[in-house]
């Protein structure tokens, strides 16, 4: 196993004492409630456990307890930043379990409504790295627009964070009036903003120099942990589940799969997953664009949707790329209306896993930036 | 040149009703009297530059800013002023706070370090000329008093720090310690070209200099890059982004300040904003010509005669200083809302290894421009 270097200045050659620095769950950049107890040497930190469990819900046990449908609002809240994918990959296990068709138009709309929601996840992760390092402005540009997209959920299903829209068989609610024009205008409008983060952020001098060659995760070490995502693609494995295992309709759209190239240092830096996030917000767009000009306007959304939903005995993997990366649910049935057992694969755990791997000998400032690189959210790392 | 300190113990003296006094006690009184608008001056400009502050970010970030508390009429609405009586809400919502220290903190030292920071803000002042004549004393060796003078703030640092016995305020610190006293070197290098151009370490000195030449930022090469230094050190001084790992609240909560409240904290926050001011007054003094008006400037070259399109004079004096004074003020936030923070290695790099170099061999190079040119 490589492990790249970690500095060209050779930090921590001299040893003293170690102090231990607890960092969270309060604190502002452990995005939500995250305890990492930091073994420090001066500003350099030797050894990094992370803590989890501060949001944990009970998640797996609850849905035990609910009928298949009642756990859709439940997957909402576990990746609060990506409820979309949640909905959608749970809604889909569910029908492979049961063997259920859903129209061509739920499926574009699905499809629509994810890669809106990727982009939103995307923007609130770039904006908040931005505030990682110190930069406060791009965060509230990113917010400005990430809030249009909000508006489009909220047009659609009435709701903004946590949307319960996908669900087994169909979605909630019709597209509203207008909406393809609305989303449309959205992506003009959206595009050219990539820019502006661009300049202010992601080519500013400063920040290259905080994130380029920091934090480095080499190939091989990200495949080991498991990762997935973007985190795993800025590495420089082309793996994405749209393309490699199309599921749903991805097949029928013309796009990339971003992959770090180390532009700005190493392959795998923070850099380059922070990078890897941007450029996929535009291939979003490209298949967002595609998608609206392909979406067939007859049809009711509520066609195939079973009036009880009671899968047969038996059991089933579903997977698909939520912004995190690789979210999968397993789900074994008993012939029941209620699921005997429901995992959840979350990418967000399994990024956070490798964090004490790549974080070490670094200094307390890389610490947040590489966190933030990561792009963990709390509410799925826990369930 | 006179000063406020000598007018008012020359007026009081010359009072014949008042009994005899000893010269330190007319002197106390004359410090009192001083001290006093000084005072006022750094509370009235935090409660301006936070709202100028607030405004400018608002303005950067496409948002509008605090909107909401009015005060004689300004209220609300989608005008610029609407938020006026913000700060002043903030001002009385610290001076009514309780005032918590930590259990296992060290009271005395926890105390004392706020008011070292303020004080080494507020002692600052003294030198610091707005206009011929117009300063509480003017030093001959001014220079060098206020470079002494803004270093002392570090110790306030280090006690708030150490006292608060906690791991982030530790750190911040530190951090803010190495900061300081790194950037105290470029800071005084390039100061330290003026002076030998001039000759003189006093303020009105220098000023007179660049009425009778030009202006510093203008005089030679190495004087531009000396600004440059000089301002980017400033900022660095006065511990604001890119360089505000102190209270860097994405990695150290609030640094040195985490756990201050009410008024010790807003003590920490007066003497941010009086640095501020402070750097930019030397600034603007040194290298943009203070008080002189840069519309005579330009007409002078231009060769047109003097009259009042000028805008010279000492009221004039005044306008121009704060105008250069806020100018700099709004290019500090301009930093602050732009850039990204700085690593604690980044930022020694930063001085160690580029400013202070820079600026010993532009000490060496603007002698012999000196020797060749004057």
């Amino acid at each position: 196993m490589t492990v790249s270097e970690k500095s060209a200045d050779n930090f921590g050659v001299v040893k003293a004492e170690e102090m231990v620095l607890n960092m969270g769950p309060q604190h502002p950049s452990t995005h939500g409630v995250l305890r990492l107890k930091i073994y420090t040497d001066g500003e350099i930190v030797s050894r990094i456990e992370p803590h989890l469990g501060y949001l944990h819900r009970c998640f797996e046990k609850h849905c035990e307890y609910l009928s298949y449908e009642q756990v859709i609002p439940f997957t909402d809240r576990c990746d609060y930043l990506a409820s979309m994918a949640n909905n959608h990959i749970y809604a889909m296990a569910v029908e492979k379990l049961m063997d259920l068709e859903v129209t061509e138009k739920v499926e574009y709309i699905r499809v629509i409504m994810v890669e809106l929601q990727r982009i939103a996840s995307h923007l609130m992760a770039i904006g908040t790295f931005g505030l990682d390092v110190g930069g406060i402005t791009p965060f509230t540009y990113t917010f400005r627009d990430r809030e249009r997209i909000l508006d489009l959920f909220e047009y659609t299903c009435g709701a903004r964070l946590l949307y319960n829209y996908i669900w087994v068989g169909g979605v909630s609610h019709d597209l509203p009036v207008n909406f393809v024009r609305l989303a449309t205008e959205f992506l003009d409008y959206f595009e050219p903003q990539i820019d502006e983060y661009n300049n202010l952020l992601t080519f500013n001098k400063i920040f290259i120099e905080r994130t380029g060659d920091v934090g480095v995760l080499p190939a091989d070490v990200a495949i080991n942990y498991a990762a997935s995502g973007p985190v795993l693609r800025a590495s420089g494995v082309k793996w994405d589940l749209r393309r490699d295992d199309p599921y749903s309709i991805y097949d029928r759209f013309d796009f990339d799969v971003i992959v770090g190239d180390g532009q700005m240092g190493t392959v795998g830096d923070c850099w380059d997953r922070y990078y890897v996030r941007v450029l996929e917000m535009r291939e979003s767009v490209k298949i967002l664009r595609q998608a609206l000009a392909q979406m067939p306007t007859e049809g009711d959304v509520h066609e195939n949707l079973p009036k009880k939903v009671r899968p047969p005995e038996g059991s089933v993997y579903f997977r698909g790329e939520s912004p995190r990366g690789e979210l999968g649910f397993f789900i074994a049935s008993d012939g029941k209306s209620k699921p005997f057992r429901v995992k959840m694969r979350s990418p967000a755990f399994c990024n956070l896993s490798l964090f004490s791997e790549i974080s070490e000998g670094w200094m307390l400032s890389d610490i947040v930036t590489i966190l933030g690189s990561i792009d963990i959210v709390l509410g799925e790392t826990d369930r | 040149m006179s000063s406020w300190t000598d007018s008012l113990v020359g007026f009081i003296s010359g009072i014949a009703w008042l009994p005899d006094m000893s010269a330190g006690t007319i002197m106390v009184i004359v410090a009192v009297l001083l001290g006093l608008p000084v005072f006022t001056f750094m509370a009235v400009n935090a409660l301006v530059a936070v709202y100028f502050e607030r405004k400018v970010s608002a303005f950067m970030q496409d948002r509008l800013g605090p909107m909401e508390v009015g005060i004689f009429g300004f209220k609300g609405g989608k005008k610029f002023w609407g938020g006026i009586g913000q700060t002043l809400a903030d001002a009385i919502k610290l001076l009514v706070k309780e005032d918590t220290i930590p259990k296992d903190a060290d009271r005395p030292l926890f105390i004392l370090g706020p008011f070292i920071i303020f004080g080494a803000a507020f002692t600052a002042f003294i030198g610091l000329p707005i206009g011929y004549g117009l300063v509480i004393s003017d030093f001959n060796i001014g220079v060098f008093f206020i470079s002494a003078v803004s270093s002392v703030g570090v110790i306030g640092v280090i006690l708030a720090g150490w006292a608060s016995n906690n791991k982030w305020s530790l750190y911040g610190a530190m951090r803010s310690a190495a900061q300081i006293i790194s950037y105290e070197l470029p800071l005084g290098m390039s100061l330290l070209l003026v002076v030998m151009v001039v000759g003189s370490l006093q303020f009105s000195e220098i000023v007179l200099w660049q009425e009778q030449h030009r202006w510093f930022i203008i005089h030679s090469p190495f004087t531009v890059i000396a600004f440059f230094i000089f301002m980017i050190s400033g900022v660095a001084e006065v511990n604001r982004t890119p360089f505000d790992l102190p209270e860097a609240e994405s990695e150290l909560v609030a640094g040195f300040m985490t756990e201050y409240s009410g008024f010790r904290w807003a003590l920490f926050f007066l003497s941010e904003y009086a640095n501020m001011v402070i750097i930019s007054l030397m600034t603007a003094i040194v290298f943009l010509g203070g008080w002189l008006s840069p519309v005579a400037g330009l007409l002078d070259m231009a060769g047109v005669p003097a009259g009042w399109y000028y805008l010279s004079g000492p009221l004039w004096g005044i306008f121009w200083i704060f105008i250069k004074v806020a100018t700099l003020i709004f290019i500090m936030m301009w930093f602050r809302w732009t850039f990204p923070r700085m690593r604690p290695d980044q930022l020694m790099y930063t001085a160690w290894k580029v400013f202070i170099p820079f600026a010993l061999v532009n000490i060496f190079l603007v002698g012999i421009w000196e020797l060749i040119f004057a």
